[in-house]
């Protein structure tokens, strides 16, 4: 019977977790409003057509940071507050703001802000939680945030503000960014936007004659003229937003069109289209709460994007459930678990529980590169593009490494090292992703996959194999001083991956860096220009090679090589995150002090963990156990 | 005795591993200068030294010496080569860190012959325009033009004090001032309250004053100098010559600032600042200009068309991209070519890349000519980088799948 349970359990429990991932996947079945199908329409937004989903998604983890919106966050958890998807939100702020402006999407944190824009303090009986208000609660205070931000943005520099001035930024770029999305499909506060447009449309042949006559000096009729004159005000407003790209291209053409520009285009002689009347039609059902209304508007629209936008909408919705889907987080759960069996097996020793984290990262693990490989597909690029998703990629080849160390050493430190790496790389990418659309447009110089699957893949492996040698020293510094599990062969098998490790980061590192120079001397002539980056890169292939050396030269041994590989996970970090924050060279893209923080953090945590490294071997309780 | 300690230490580990550790204290510090002093301040201060004497860090003085970046590098290539000639011995096993060795010894060689002999300057084009000639904006020149001949004195002859006699020409000159980096100021008519520095040219609309140099890279100095002619009955008088009224980037900036009181204004002051200056000496008419350095070609490039496209809907940029024309009448080519980021033209040895440009719909609104910057490289050794990447990833290869090789037999074994 125990045998039974010890063959069978590992994959008994993996299944469990594949069965618990595939419910994910089910999508929300709509209940009156079909809000889901909504999500699956395409618009071009930050230069690429993605689905009103993704739009929605990143809009709220820019306003909320979070995927979803609560409707109550004054209440507990437990307390059940209606949350709603990002999607049915999005469809409100742009077709039915009178709603949606008195959501709590707006998070705030900083309390000098709050004060600022005079906003109420937690009180669940008035129904604020002192952290997130409405469109309707902040637009009370906008004439102080702009005050406020005009001599913020005038008077200071980024890397010089306070907390409070960041805050005051942010809010201003959180305010622009709601607005757009009022201002993208319709007026923002318009009433009766149907009848209103309608008026719109019978207007213009007679308000292109009076703009004729006003021309030549003759008599117009001035009231009608006033009239259009502050529909096109209204609309060459919303033109200036820059709002998404709502309305698909008109025949024989390609490019998305912004709404504001298509109703200022009506008076030249395009005519209001299908697509426009499909919106208005949403828009008058989602405020008049008709759903079925809603319903046949949204698939009529669907109907006029076949056949030219066929590709918009298969991408859309590959996008949709790609989004639905959340790979990385649900990889990153399965990545605790199965860290969590490893650790304890190392304790008991039992093989059942070590395989059975081995077996959960092998799930973990596929659904990773399901991810990465549905984002590449979805880009149409190699793995890694941005900040993002060189986390996805560093943590996706540590579990690589992991797995590949633990098939070799069957001893639960590989296995250790695929949980550890690929959950902290997966919540660092998590967080990463609070900025906003993390499939943003290529600029110029970096649109070219050549260098992209070469250079940058090169260079993020030599990372994730450089922080792989430094958690495994970090092992054996835990395991070796704190508990007496480090037997002779375990550490020296350690210390053995590490020395192998070392030499792959070597390799990946130096060519990565030197396929760096190359494309700076393709792009402008110079192979190697001293960019804080590139000079990241070179002291990590520095360090690698001064370890690889200082281990030739019979100059440090275990202990030795455990000490510099920690100082491994220094360099990496500081060539990954450190020198971005610098705001100078070229490769500088992202500052958050957040981020500064852990840095910080981290850094200082690894000098802790050298400084133990270096304490007298009787100080081990692992060593003082060996010598018993 | 003494020669087998020497040859002891240069080719010791210990000496790779403390350079190797100095290496990494100096990137990690030039890095960071960066902040305060620029990119090329920077490089000219910890890597492009032999010693450093104390460090500068966030306005902080660290009285820290230093090997500089060319001691390293050239104890690194001793140390490689003395260990490489002194231990070399050819066997399979050690074949993979020899390449990589070699590869990187060809890594530093090549960098050393880049530092030595490469060359960048820019070419400016309008749409239209037609040029034979790069311009070097961190070197000037000083020009006397008389009927197509030019004489041209370069910047390092242009010292303070000095009197320069070129014999081609029928005067000398004094260098009164040289001002490494300047500043204009338009001398609104109703408003001069200094006398001007002199009343020949431009000197009599324009008013310049030196400023501290600076360290970006995409801010440039841009040079004035004040100068006496002396013909040989004495003094000719003063003139003032200066980059900002020949460095086209640099006019365009001016244009740019008094765009805003009214085009026109603007106009008529780029034409104040751009007008020719003409004196005469010994009979003879010249004209004279401080200008950025200038090399010619055998060969001419015409920008036919500059595009510079976004993202839709944003103002990402997406392209930009060059159509030239390329004209060597020795070879009687004349053939279009595309420049664009990361595709440049490499003709005659030197290699065109795609820099600035002033393009698109911004461009169109203002008024102004579509025009590209391209930046021109002589860089003899910029095939060394391909090579000794080459070598060194397959030398590491190699040893490291015989690591792997070996160990995997062992765990067979066992």
């Amino acid at each position: 019977m125990k045998k039974i349970f010890q063959r069978w359990f590992p994959a008994g429990l993996m299944l469990v977790m594949a069965l618990w991932f595939s419910g994910k996947l089910q999508p929300v079945k709509d209940k009156d409003f079909a809000f889901g199908e909504f999500g699956q329409l395409p618009v071009t937004a930050n230069g690429r057509v993605q689905p009103m989903d993704s739009l929605g998604r990143n809009a709220l983890l820019q306003l909320r940071e979070k995927q979803t919106l609560n409707l109550e966050p004054w209440k507990d958890w437990n307390a059940q507050p209606r949350i709603i998807s990002a999607t049915e939100w999005l469809a409100n702020v742009m077709m039915n703001s009178a709603v949606a402006d008195e959501w709590p999407v707006f998070r705030v944190d900083n309390q000098d802000l709050i004060s600022l824009l005079k906003l109420p303090e937690k009180d669940a009986a008035k129904h604020s939680d002192g952290k997130h208000y409405s469109w309707n609660q902040i637009s009370a205070g906008f004439e102080a945030l702009h005050r406020e931000s005009q001599r913020i943005e005038t008077n200071t520099v980024a890397q010089t503000r306070t907390a409070y001035e960041r805050a005051v930024v942010k809010m201003n770029q959180r305010v622009l960014l709601y607005a757009q999305l009022k201002n993208a499909v319709q007026p923002a506060d318009v009433a009766d936007w149907p009848g209103k447009l309608d008026a719109y449309e019978k207007m213009i042949p007679a308000a292109v004659v009076a703009a004729k006559a006003q021309q030549a000096g003759e008599n117009f009729d001035q009231q009608m003229f006033s009239q259009f004159a502050g529909f096109i005000q209204t609309f060459q407003f919303m033109s200036s937003l820059e709002s998404p790209l709502i309305l698909p291209p008109v025949e024989n053409s390609h490019e998305w069109r912004r709404m504001g520009d298509a109703l200022l285009e009506a008076p030249r002689g395009v005519p209001v289209d299908a697509a426009i009347h499909d919106y208005v039609k949403m828009s008058a059902a989602l405020a008049a709460d008709k759903p079925d209304e809603f319903n046949a508007a949204l698939r009529d629209y669907r109907s006029t994007l076949l056949p030219a936008q066929t590709k918009a909408l298969a991408k859309a919705r590959a996008e949709v459930f790609f989004n639905q889907m959340e790979p990385f987080y649900n990889a990153m759960v399965i990545y605790v678990l199965a860290g969590l069996l490893a650790i304890f097996s190392w304790f008991n020793l039992s093989e059942t529980l070590r395989r059975s984290a081995v077996w959960l990262i092998w799930l973990a693990f596929a659904i990773h590169t399901t991810g990465l490989i549905y984002r590449m597909v979805l880009e149409g690029r190699p793995p890694v593009t941005n900040l993002y998703s060189s986390a996805i990629f560093i943590g996706w080849g540590a579990c690589l490494l992991g797995i590949i160390l633990e098939k070799f050493h069957k001893n639960g430190i590989g296995a250790v090292v695929s949980a550890g790496v690929g959950f902290i790389t997966l919540i660092i990418a998590h967080h990463l992703a609070l900025e906003g659309d993390t499939m943003e447009m290529m600029r110029a110089v970096l649109d070219t996959n050549f260098w992209l699957a070469t250079h940058v893949v090169a260079v993020t492996t030599g990372y994730a194999s450089t922080f792989v040698a430094g958690f495994l020293a970090l092992i054996y510094i835990v395991r070796g001083m704190f508990t007496k599990t480090m037997d002779e062969a375990t550490g020296k098998s350690l210390a053995r991956m590490i020395y192998g490790i070392v030499c792959f980061a070597t390799l990946f590192s130096f060519v990565g860096t030197v396929l760096g120079g190359i494309w700076a001397d393709q792009s402008w002539g110079r192979f190697w220009g001293w960019d804080p980056k590139e000079n990241g890169a070179l002291i990590i292939v520095l360090w690698n090679a001064l370890i690889l050396h200082l281990r030739w030269g019979g100059m440090v041994r275990e202990r030795g090589l455990v000490v510099c590989a920690i100082g491994g996970n220094i360099v990496t970090s500081w060539s990954w995150f450190g020198v971005n924050m610098l705001g100078i060279g070229l490769h500088s893209y992202g500052f958050t002090d957040a981020a500064f923080k852990w840095l910080l953090f981290f850094v200082f945590s690894q000098l802790v963990f050298i400084a133990l490294g270096l304490l007298p071997a009787k100080w081990w309780r692992s060593f003082s156990a060996r010598a018993v | 005795m003494r020669v087998s300690r020497l040859i002891k230490i240069f080719t010791s580990l210990r000496l790779t591993v403390t350079l190797l550790a100095f290496a990494i204290v100096l990137v990690f510090i030039g890095t960071l200068a960066q902040v305060d002093e620029g990119l090329y301040g920077a490089q000219a201060r910890y890597f492009r030294q032999w010693f450093i004497f104390g460090i500068d860090l966030f306005g902080k003085k660290i009285p820290l010496p230093l090997p500089g970046g060319y001691l390293i590098g050239t104890l690194m290539l001793i140390n490689l080569l003395a260990a490489h000639i002194y231990r070399f011995q050819l066997s399979v096993k050690k074949i993979g860190i020899q390449l990589a060795h070699s590869g990187v010894i060809l890594l530093l060689v090549g960098q050393l012959i880049t530092d030595m002999l490469a060359h960048e300057s820019q070419m400016r084009l309008e749409e239209g325009e037609t040029k034979a000639y790069a311009e070097d904006s961190r070197h000037c020149e000083l020009v006397f033009i008389n009927d197509g001949t030019v004489t041209a004195i370069p910047q390092k002859l242009l010292v303070p004090g000095d009197v320069v006699k070129i014999d081609s020409l029928p005067f000398s000159f004094r260098v009164k001032s040289f001002w490494k980096n300047s500043e204009p100021a338009f001398r609104a008519p109703m408003m001069q309250n200094a006398p001007p520095l002199t009343t020949n040219g431009v000197a009599v609309n324009f008013d310049f004053h030196p400023v501290a140099e600076t360290k970006t890279m995409d801010d440039p100095n841009v040079p004035t100098a004040v100068i006496e002619i002396i013909g040989p009955n004495g003094s000719l008088g003063d003139w003032v010559v200066s980059n900002w009224g020949t460095d086209a980037v640099m006019v365009q900036s001016v244009g740019t600032t008094y765009a805003r009181m009214s085009p026109q204004m603007a106009q008529k002051i780029i034409g104040e600042l751009t007008a020719p200056q003409s004196m005469e000496a010994g009979g003879k008419p010249f004209t004279l200009a401080l200008r950025p350095e200038r090399t010619y070609f055998p060969f001419s490039l015409t920008l036919l068309k500059a595009t510079h496209t976004v993202y839709e809907g944003t103002d990402i940029p997406k392209d930009f991209r060059s159509r030239v024309r390329l004209q060597n009448p020795a070879k009687h080519e004349d053939r279009e070519v595309d420049i664009f980021m990361n595709a440049p033209l490499r003709y005659a040895g030197l290699t065109f890349y795609q820099l600035q440009m002033d393009a698109g719909e911004a461009t169109q609104q203002a008024g102004r000519i579509p025009n590209s910057v391209l930046q021109i490289v002589r860089n003899p050794g910029w095939l060394t980088p391909y090579l000794g990447c080459g070598m060194v990833a397959a030398g590491l290869a190699v040893q490291f799948l015989f690591h792997l090789i070996g160990f995997i037999t062992k765990r067979k074994t066992k």
